[in-house]
C-alpha cells in the first residue's frame, strides 16, 4: 500500500482531534480528543518508519536503519499516560470544587 | 550530563525529605543546599574538571553555550528560592513535594539547553511542562488555580501534540530524528535548496508547537489567564526560569534549519515579533493588577527575545544569554516583593517608598532594567539583540518598531515606580519583611546595576 494512505489517514485522525479540542465544551472529552492527536502521530510514526526500514532493506539486507521511529513510539505512549495521570487529577480536582467537568468554566479570569 | 542526573536526584533527595522531616525551613534549606550542589557540579562539567560520562549515541551534546546556560538558569533558581522561599513554604502543605518539582523542572531545563535529537527534544520539553501542571494547580482550594491549571494542561497537551506531528512529518522526509546530520537535501536546479512539502510542513508545525510554549502572539492567549491565576511564588519561576529555557530550545532546534524554510520564514518571523511586542504592551497598558501586567510584559519580553532567533547568530546566543539573566533576575526580584503584598493591585504599592525605603529602591531597579534603561542589565540585554538583527542584515523598520515598543513598556513600568514614591498611602504589606529579605534584595539589585555597567561578567562565561 502507497505510504500515501497512511498519510491521509493520520491526518484525517489529527484532524479530528484538533475539531475536537476546539469545539467539544466537555473536559474529558477534549482530553479525549488529545488523545486521538497523539495516537495518530504514533500511527504516521510507524508508518514511516516501516517505509525507511523497507528503502533501507532493499540497498542492505541487515541494516537497522528505520527503526527509531518505532522506539518514538514508545516514548511518546509513556509521557502520554504521565500527562494523562497529571491532567485527570486536575479535571478531578475541578469537579470537586465545581461539581461540573465544563469548559465554560475556564471565564472568570478574563476580567 | 552532571546537571541532567544531579538535578534529577535533587529531586528525588527532596521527595524523601518531606518524609524525614516536616520542618518547612529545613526542607528550604536541603533545596538551597541541592541548587548549590547543583551549580557545583555543572560548573566542574563547564570548566571540563569531573563529569559523568554516558553514551548517548549522539542524542545529547554538551556545548559552551547550553552548560553556561545551566549555570545561569540554576543560579536564577537559586536566588528564587533564597528571596521567595517564605511563600514556596505557605504556599500549600506539601513543601518538599514543591522543592521536588522544581528539581524536575531543572533537569527538563539541562535536556533542553542540550539536546540533538528531536525525540531528547521532545522528552526535555514534557519533563519541563508536566511538573508545572502541578505547580499552576497546587492551590487546591482556589478556582482561579484549578482554571488557570485546566487551561494550562489542555493547551500545553494540545501543542504538544502538534509538535509531535510536526516531527512525525520530519521524520518522514529525512528518515531521522537528528537535529544536524539531517538526510542531504535534493539541490534544485536553480541552485537553492529544495526542501520535500512534508519536511518544510513539519518544521512550520514545530515553530507553530513552539511559539505556544514561549507564548509568542498569535498563541500567546493562555500566558496572562495561567500566569493570573497560578499562584504568585510559582508563576515568579514560570515566567523567568521556564520561559528562558524554552527560548534556548527553539534557537537550538532551528538554527542551521532555517534554510529549508527560504526567505519567507524571516517573514513569518518578523510577523510573529511585531505581533507579540503589539500585543503584550498595548495589553499590558490597560491592566490594573500588576500581576496581570508583569503577564503581558512577559509576552513583550519574548518579543525581544525572539529577535535572538530572527538573526540566530553567535551575537545572538550570546545576546540570549544575557537577556535570560537580566530578565530572570529582574522578574523574580519584583515577583518577591509582589508576593508579599496583599492583592496585586497597583494601589498596593502605595506609599512604599516612604515605608520600606530598601524594598522600593530594589524594585525600581528591577522596574528599569525590564524598562530597558542604560546602567542596568536590561539595556544591554535589549542592545545586544538588536544588534545581532543589525548584523544579520534585518530590516531598518523592524528596529524602529523595537525600539519604539520598548518605550511604549516605560509606560507600564512606571506606573508602579510613580506608586511607590509618588503616591500617598500605606502598603498593604502582609508577611512580615525581614531585614534578609531587604538585604537580599538590595543585593540583587546591585547584581542588576553591576549587569548593566559590566555585561561582560557573563559573555566572558561564554567565551571562557
Amino acid at each position: 500500500m502507497p505510504i500515501q494512505y497512511y498519510i491521509y489517514l493520520c491526518l484525517a485522525l489529527f484532524s479530528i482531534g484538533i475539531i475536537g479540542v476546539l469545539t467539544r465544551r466537555n473536559a474529558i472529552v477534549v482530553f479525549m480528543c488529545i488523545e486521538l492527536m497523539l495516537n495518530a502521530v504514533n500511527l504516521l510514526l510507524v508508518a514511516f518508519s516501516k517505509m525507511h526500514h523497507g528503502a533501507a532493506l532493499a540497498i542492505d539486507s541487515t541494516t537497522k536503519a528505520g527503526i527509531d521511529g518505532q522506539l518514538f513510539v514508545f516514548f511518546i505512549m509513556v509521557v502520554a499516560a504521565a500527562e494523562v495521570s497529571v491532567g485527570l487529577a486536575i479535571i478531578v480536582m475541578m469537579y470537586r470544587n465545581t461539581h461540573s467537568v465544563d469548559i465554560n468554566f475556564l471565564n472568570r479570569l478574563k476580567n | 550530563m552532571n546537571a541532567i542526573i544531579f538535578s534529577a536526584l535533587a529531586g528525588v533527595v527532596m521527595m524523601y525529605s518531606g518524609i524525614i522531616t516536616s520542618k518547612k525551613t529545613v526542607i528550604k534549606y536541603i533545596a538551597a543546599i541541592a541548587l548549590v550542589v547543583l551549580i557545583a557540579a555543572n560548573l566542574l562539567q563547564v570548566y571540563g574538571i569531573w563529569q559523568i560520562s554516558v553514551d548517548t549515541r549522539d542524542m545529547l551534546s554538551f556545548e559552551k553555550f547550553g552548560l553556561v546556560f545551566n549555570t545561569l538558569a540554576f543560579t536564577a533558581t537559586l536566588i528564587y528560592v533564597l528571596l521567595s522561599g517564605k511563600e514556596i513554604e505557605n504556599a500549600g502543605v506539601n513543601v518538599a513535594e514543591y522543592f521536588a518539582l522544581i528539581f524536575f523542572v531543572l533537569c527538563g531545563v539541562s535536556i533542553l539547553s542540550s539536546f540533538n535529537g528531536l525525540l531528547m527534544m521532545f522528552l526535555g520539553i514534557e519533563i519541563l511542562t508536566i511538573p508545572l501542571y502541578i505547580l499552576t494547580a497546587s492551590d487546591k482550594r482556589n478556582l482561579r488555580s484549578n482554571e488557570a491549571s485546566l487551561k494550562y494542561f489542555l493547551m500545553g497537551s494540545f501543542s504538544t501534540g502538534i509538535m509531535l506531528m510536526g516531527i512525525a512529518l520530519v521524520y518522514g522526509a529525512t528518515g531521522s530524528f537528528a537535529l544536524h546530520t539531517n538526510a542531504p537535501v535534493a539541490l534544485s536546479a536553480t541552485g537553492g535548496i529544495k526542501a520535500s512539502f512534508l519536511e518544510v510542513a513539519g518544521m512550520i508545525l514545530m515553530f507553530v508547537s513552539m511559539a505556544f510554549k514561549v507564548s509568542a502572539a498569535p498563541f500567546h492567549f493562555w500566558t496572562p489567564d495561567v500566569y493570573d491565576g497560578a499562584p504568585g511564588v510559582f508563576t515568579s519561576f514560570m515566567a523567568t526560569v521556564v520561559k528562558a529555557a524554552g527560548f534556548i530550545a527553539f534557537i537550538r532546534l532551528f538554527e542551521g534549519h532555517t534554510a529549508i524554510l527560504g526567505p519567507t520564514w524571516k517573514i513569518l518571523l518578523a510577523f510573529v515579533i511585531v505581533a507579540t511586542l503589539l500585543i503584550g504592551n498595548v495589553t499590558a497598558v490597560f491592566q490594573q493588577s500588576v500581576k496581570r501586567m508583569l503577564s503581558y510584559s512577559s509576552i513583550a519580553q519574548a518579543g525581544f527575545m525572539l529577535f535572538a532567533l530572527y538573526s540566530s547568530n553567535d551575537m545572538a546566543k550570546e545576546g540570549l544569554l544575557l537577556y535570560s539573566v537580566a530578565y530572570s533576575l529582574a522578574t523574580i526580584g519584583i515577583f518577591a516583593v509582589l508576593i508579599k503584598l496583599k492583592d496585586y493591585a497597583f494601589d498596593d504599592f502605595n506609599g512604599l517608598g516612604k515605608t520600606h525605603p530598601a524594598l522600593a529602591f530594589a524594585t525600581t531597579v528591577c522596574l528599569l532594567s525590564l524598562a530597558g534603561i542604560p546602567l542596568t542589565g536590561g539595556f544591554f540585554a535589549k542592545y545586544y539583540m538588536l544588534a545581532s538583527m543589525v548584523k544579520e542584515g534585518g530590516p531598518l523598520w523592524l528596529l524602529i518598531v523595537a525600539v519604539l515598543f520598548a518605550a511604549v513598556s516605560v509606560y507600564y513600568y512606571f506606573r508602579v515606580i510613580q506608586a511607590m514614591y509618588f503616591k500617598e498611602g500605606t502598603p498593604s504589606v502582609q508577611t512580615e519583611i525581614t531585614s534578609g529579605f531587604k538585604a537580599g534584595m538590595v543585593l540583587l539589585a546591585i547584581l542588576i546595576i553591576l549587569l548593566g555597567i559590566a555585561p561582560s561578567l557573563v559573555l566572558n562565561l561564554f567565551y571562557f
